[in-house]
């Protein structure tokens, strides 16, 4: 559990009378994917939005690197090395693929407040951001408006984006969404590479692929998590199998 | 190619500006000369506006502040200086002054220092509420000014002489336009190298998806708010050449009606393009003159034109003129 780079203990947040999470205990570990399973409406975004800091938690702890994170808000946790990818694709529409990806390169740079030098010409971000647009295959892409490449495209971006951050952990919530089985398929492939890098909380419907790929699974029904477990364990749960995964189980 | 037609267009509106003055010279036409000194001035307190309008996507109704600090500075400075009466004695000796560099050094100081008061506060808000509030700001120091008998209250200031710049003679018109179309093109290229920096993207990335500035760690608030401090700046800039301009301050160039034009500037330019507040305030001064020589309502076109660009062109003048941009 201490060597755990992320951890929530009781994690709790209420929205009116609906109890959004309850008790969320979970951890992540160096060189895993931990795999966030569960029906729509499970708070499973929620988690997410309260593990990257843009709600904040009512009660309970979130450790992250060994340190409390709880009074960070969403940019100091980013900077902390926590970077997150959205259900919806979420970036800059008129920026082109890349300078999206420079942006990011800039926040880890940590020189935003710089006026004068141009920043299209800027070699120690144009490389970096580049390298990252070569991993996930969309270096051909660089120039265009993020607005006019396709669906898949921007979520190989927003991968791009959060791979710049260079973090020490990834929330990817819903990453194979809309992808279609050949996207879902190559992302999958990519994403099981990317476990040496840093490990992965990953929220994902697509259930072939969770299978592929999580180390172990916590499966979150109305907020509270009933178990969590390998895939094996997870599906032998006489429990999971009535919460959520039904009779194809 | 849409770039290249860009610089076209940008290179007509540039040629222009400098052409029509020098012709009117030739022409022994001094007013056109006044009013290509007013396109100049307005278009650089549009430059100011356009970086957080434009490029920052905050929209601030409350410019004419800025536009009359910087008018004031020069009125209350020469006042002072033309009367012979210190604006202070004790602790120190504070005299007033009637050179141009040393007003536009005080706007500069104090635009920046009201900017960053009144950016910190509505910069927590957005939207409407941000309209409201800077608004809001900007009205309290209108009226503030109207009741401030000292410097003429509601009834403005004259500046008798106008205020002095080495090597140059204010008074004769076509060397206060060069003046002024400098400083424009000044403006200008700092607004271009800042939009192109690493602030620059920071705060275009700022307008358009806040949430993502957030998830790679950047805070927009910090941003926003140099943003809104360096574009007050200019804009006060601005304001101290149009008191030089008319020899007077007023009230008037604190009003809504100031923030609303500065705005019409921008958005009939076009918003977020480099050329777009020289290119809509040519458009407004030759509107203004054009029409309202022959029909006192010659806002009422305007205002139909306004409501076009709004609705059918939103890259204003520049954007129907040069096409839409690539990416940012």
């Amino acid at each position: 559990m201490s060597d755990a780079i992320l951890s929530l203990s009781n994690v709790t947040k209420q929205f009116g009378s609906l109890l959004a999470s309850d008790s969320v205990t979970l951890d992540l570990r160096p060189g895993e994917i931990h795999a966030l399973i569960g029906p729509n409406g499970a708070g499973k975004s929620t988690l997410i939005k309260q593990i990257a800091g843009e709600i904040k938690s009512d009660s309970g702890d979130i450790h992250f690197n060994g340190q409390n994170i709880n009074e960070f808000d969403a940019v100091a946790r980013s900077r902390m090395g926590l970077a997150r990818t959205f259900q919806v694709s979420s970036l800059m529409p008129e920026f082109s693929v890349l300078q999206n990806v420079m942006l990011a390169r800039q926040s880890v740079s940590g020189k935003v407040f710089r006026f004068f030098k141009p920043v299209l010409s800027d070699k120690s971000l144009v490389d970096p951001a580049m390298a990252q647009l070569e991993r996930v295959g969309l270096a051909d892409r660089a120039q265009m408006r993020a607005a006019d490449i396709s669906h898949g495209e921007r979520r190989q971006l927003e991968m791009a984006v959060a791979l710049a951050l260079e973090p020490k952990a990834f929330l990817l919530d819903e990453p194979m969404a809309g992808m279609g089985p050949e996207g879902s398929k190559r992302l999958t492939g990519f994403l099981d590479g990317l476990r040496g890098q840093a490990p992965i909380l990953l929220v994902e419907h697509d259930m072939d692929a969770v299978f592929a790929l999580a180390d172990r699974i916590s499966v979150l029904v109305y907020g509270r998590i009933i178990a969590t477990g390998t895939v094996d364990e997870i599906r032998g749960n006489d429990d999971v199998k009535r919460a959520y995964l039904g009779e194809d189980a | 190619m849409t770039m290249n037609r860009e610089f076209l267009i940008n290179s007509i509106l540039a040629i222009a500006l400098v052409a029509v003055p020098l012709i009117a010279l030739g022409m022994d036409e001094p007013f056109i000369i006044t009013l290509a000194t007013k396109v100049a001035i307005f278009a650089m307190a549009g430059v100011g506006l356009n970086l957080v309008l434009g490029y920052g996507g905050l929209v601030s109704f409350g410019h004419a502040a800025f536009f009359g600090i910087g008018g004031y500075a020069a009125g209350i400075l020469a006042s002072h200086a033309l009367n012979y009466e210190p604006i202070m004695e004790s602790p120190f000796l504070i005299e007033g002054t009637t050179q141009m560099i040393i007003i536009w050094i005080v706007a500069l100081i104090v635009s920046a220092l009201v900017a960053l008061v009144i950016g910190a506060i509505t910069l927590r808000t957005s939207g409407v509420y941000f309209i409201m509030i800077t608004l809001a700001f900007a009205q309290m120091i209108y009226y503030f000014a109207i009741s401030w008998p000292a410097y003429g209250g509601e009834d403005g200031l004259s500046i008798y002489v106008r205020n002095g710049f080495p090597g140059l003679n204010t008074l004769d018109p076509i060397s206060f336009f060069a003046l002024c179309a400098v400083m424009l093109a000044i403006a200008m290229a700092f607004s271009a190298v800042l939009i192109r920096s690493r602030f620059g993207l920071a705060l275009q990335g700022a307008r358009q998806n806040p949430q993502r500035m957030t998830a790679v760690g950047i805070a927009p608030f910090r941003i926003r708010l140099v943003a809104f401090v360096v574009s007050a700046m200019i804009t006060a800039l601005a304001g101290a050449l149009y008191a030089d301009l008319n020899r007077f301050v007023s009230p008037t160039m604190l009003s809504w009606h100031m923030s609303g034009e500065i705005m019409v500037f921008v958005i009939l330019g076009g918003v977020g393009r480099l050329f777009g507040p020289l290119a809509g305030a040519a458009l407004y001064i030759i509107l203004e003159h054009l029409l309202g020589g022959v029909w006192e309502f010659w806002q009422l076109p305007l205002g139909v034109l306004l409501l076009l660009v709004v609705l059918f062109a939103r890259g204003g003048l520049v954007g129907v003129l040069a096409g839409e941009r690539k990416h940012v």
